[in-house]
């Protein structure tokens, strides 16, 4: 045990089941596999499952009760990766980014095809300085030509890197979102008494354009929504300016590039927390999105905000959160849902 | 195998004098995004006598449905966008010069020195360059911006045109032995598709067609024609880059071609828009391979197409799209070959035979 493991308490089944999301692969588009593995863990815990259209797995607890309301829970669970544009005469295969893939995180890296191939990522020649782009990257699969090379145009990897616990924090290739998969599991799994119809939505195609949320808050049409997914932080040496760290709790996001929270649902969330003793910390983000937009947009409209997991190094293959953000989302997401939602532009406390 | 399709061969379907006359007129219509109206008025009469409903609706889309008899009949939309990219007049500078802008996505390098027709009489006109004799070398190392050019109809061509006023190339439809130049063929070529799979629409479907407006300027005509027709299936046939030319280095592999002339129609599995339902994909694929059609798919890149608004249309449509590979894409002249655009509608024809609503069933976890 290291000095910082020691100090608190972890559920290790919360550990298995992040490590068991987090190592499923499952791009934007091919989502089969981690589809499988959540309905695994909710399927004796809803009132009713199914999968949309588009492939978002909808799971609804509780019915709604006087003062009740229809909410809409988004954690996507596509992860970012590569599709093949090409093989070439010697078995190297060209690529292009499903979600954004930064060249930087990708040389050296591994891959692992839905077909079960697997490759590294290369690099051309490059002037010395030069940064790579992604067309100047091939995999290499091994092959020893082209008729050899175990996949073809069209073909679909993910990064491949094991689950590390290196104590208080967690580190694995896609803990966005399936960090927010777990949580929404997990207070799928606690919400024993809710006046609410809630709606948990795994969702598919966030990281192409909140695709799958899109289509899942038309068929849900909640009263309010909440997206659960990562968010930066400006903690690490010499990185961006945000005030967001780990260790601080989880994030009740204020706003991001793709859609302002709804004053009200930010009032409810914080003072909430502040009634629960559950620590928490206000994100502004300056660049990025969530299934909060998709939410907030369907039909005539929808409140919505975004519970959001505090995460270093996003969308790399080595993405660090907290242990005890994580606990705490979940503390907060269940509070939330178990009793009667109050939206009001003036809080007594929140701020 | 559905019972279907001895009574429809459509994949034995040929391209001939009428699928080329028709494709002719359609290709040297004016349709430039927000003001389709000449290629509106020749889908509509080719339309009407073949179709159970016809509906312009608020956008300008045409809504043609074709109604089956089978029992258990899959709601199919294809969509087919009518406009094309072009110019907009947007400064009346007097004596037949004419500002202008760019509508959809046209790289400005290739205005200079092009033929143009304005607006629903198609005025001949030209985007005029200096002419060689009179620019510096220096001049002629830099590309003109679009605030630089000049619609000219002439001296004396005051007032034949007004601001906004759309414009576009004036190239001529030709055939050229086994291939096809003519501008517009992104997506002239989808709407004559759509045409000729109305005609010999299959009964085991109901063949909802949308030609649709406004594509070229962000896939909006077809998101309301989708909410409209509220579909199972969304299927956009289009026309894509082939970017096939041999490379210079003879060293160096073309992997950037997209899509090649000669090798079929282009199946989608992801664009810039749209990741395509692999189910839909799988049926294209069999289909064509049962069939002995040659097909290719497009290599996975930007760029989008009508799917990419049907497929997110209310609660969610599995949603592919299905292109004829093209030479020179929006510029004043693409080249197409005749075999590739048959090869689509064989493909699509057969495959509407075949299709069967359990292909969508197995979307459990």
């Amino acid at each position: 045990m290291t000095k910082t493991q020691s100090k608190i308490t972890r559920d290790s089944a919360l550990l298995a089941l992040i490590q068991k999301l987090t190592e499923t692969p499952g791009p934007s588009g091919q989502e089969s596999l981690i589809r499988a593995a959540v309905l695994e863990e909710i399927k004796d815990h809803a009132d009713e499952i199914r999968t949309d259209a588009l492939g978002s797995l909808i799971a609804r607890v509780g019915s709604k009760q006087d003062g009740g309301m229809r909410v809409m829970i988004s954690a996507h669970i596509d992860e970012i990766g590569l599709m093949v544009t090409h093989v070439d005469a010697n078995g190297f295969a060209r690529f292009i980014a499903i979600g954004g893939v930064s060249p930087l995180t990708c040389i050296g890296g591994r891959v692992l095809f839905m077909n079960g191939a697997r490759g590294v990522i290369g690099c051309e020649r490059l002037e010395p300085n030069a940064m790579p782009t992604l067309d100047k990257l091939f995999i290499d699969t091994g092959a020893l030509s082209k008729a050899d090379c175990p996949v073809s145009v069209g073909d679909v990897c993910g990064f491949e890197r094991p689950f590390l616990d290196l104590g208080a924090h967690l580190v694995a290739k896609s803990m966005d979102d399936r960090v927010a998969a777990a949580i929404a599991i997990q207070a799928l799994r606690a919400l024993k008494k809710t006046p609410h119809e809630v709606y948990f939505v795994f969702s598919v195609q966030e990281e192409v354009g909140l695709r799958g949320a899109t289509t899942a808050a038309y068929g849900v049409n909640p009263d309010i929504g909440l997206a659960v997914d990562v968010t930066r932080t400006g903690d690490t040496p010499r990185g961006i300016k945000m005030e967001v760290a780990l260790d601080k709790g989880p994030a009740i996001k204020v706003r991001d590039s793709s859609f302002i929270a709804d004053p009200r649902v930010v009032n409810w969330m914080a003072s909430s927390a502040e009634a629960a003793g559950i620590p928490y910390q206000l994100e502004v983000l300056e660049a990025g999105g969530t299934d909060g937009r998709a939410i907030q947009l369907a039909h005539a409209g929808v409140p919505a905000g975004c519970l959001s997991i505090p995460c270093r190094y996003i969308h790399s293959p080595s993405e660090m959160v907290s242990y005890t953000d994580v606990e705490n989302a979940v503390r907060l997401l269940v509070r939330l849902l178990s009793e009667e939602i109050r939206l009001e532009y003036s809080p007594e406390s929140a701020f | 195998m559905s019972p279907n399709q001895k009574r429809t061969p459509n994949s034995r379907q040929r391209i001939g004098k009428r699928q080329t006359d028709l494709l002719a007129s359609l290709c040297n219509a004016l349709s430039v995004s927000g003001d389709e109206q000449e290629v509106r008025e020749i889908v509509l009469r080719e339309v009407k006598p073949i179709c159970q409903s016809v509906k312009v609706d608020a956008l300008g889309n045409v809504l043609a449905t074709r109604i089956g008899s089978g029992a258990d009949r899959v709601r199919v939309m294809i969509a087919a966008h009518m406009d094309e990219v072009g110019f907009m007049l947007t400064q009346d500078e007097g004596d037949g010069l004419y500002g202008f802008s760019i509508v959809g996505g046209i790289d400005e390098r290739q205005l200079v020195g092009k033929p143009v027709i304005v607006g629903r009489e198609h005025i001949p006109g030209v985007i005029g360059a200096k002419a060689i004799h009179l620019t510096t070398p220096d001049e002629r190392k830099t590309a003109l911006k679009v605030e630089q050019l000049r619609i000219d109809l002439g001296p004396g061509g005051a007032g034949l045109a007004n601001v906004g006023d759309r414009a576009g190339f004036a190239t001529r439809y030709t055939e050229i032995g086994p291939s096809i130049r003519a501008k517009a063929l992104d997506n002239r070529l989808g709407v004559v598709n759509l045409i000729e799979l109305l005609r010999s629409a299959p009964e085991n479907i109901d063949l909802l067609a949308a030609f649709t407006v406004q594509e070229e300027v962000g896939l909006r005509g077809a998101r309301t024609a989708a909410y409209h027709f509220n579909p199972q299936i969304g299927i956009a046939v289009d026309s894509t880059p082939a970017n096939d030319l041999p490379a210079y280095d003879e060293d160096d592999e073309n992997t950037r071609y997209n899509t090649r002339l000669d090798h079929g129609p282009a199946i989608y599995l992801m664009d810039g828009a749209t990741i395509a339902d692999r189910r839909l994909a799988e049926w294209l694929m069999t289909s064509a391979e049962a069939e002995g059609i040659p097909y290719q798919i497009r290599q996975p890149n930007p760029g989008g197409t009508d799917a990419g608004a049907i497929h997110k249309t209310r609660a969610g449509v599995p949603s592919i799209s299905v292109s004829v590979p093209q030479r020179y894409c929006h510029t004043a002249a693409g080249l197409i070959r005749k075999s590739d655009w048959e090869n689509t509608l064989r493909l699509l024809g057969a495959a509407l035979s075949r299709l069967d609503s359990k292909i969508l069933t197995p979307l459990e976890a």
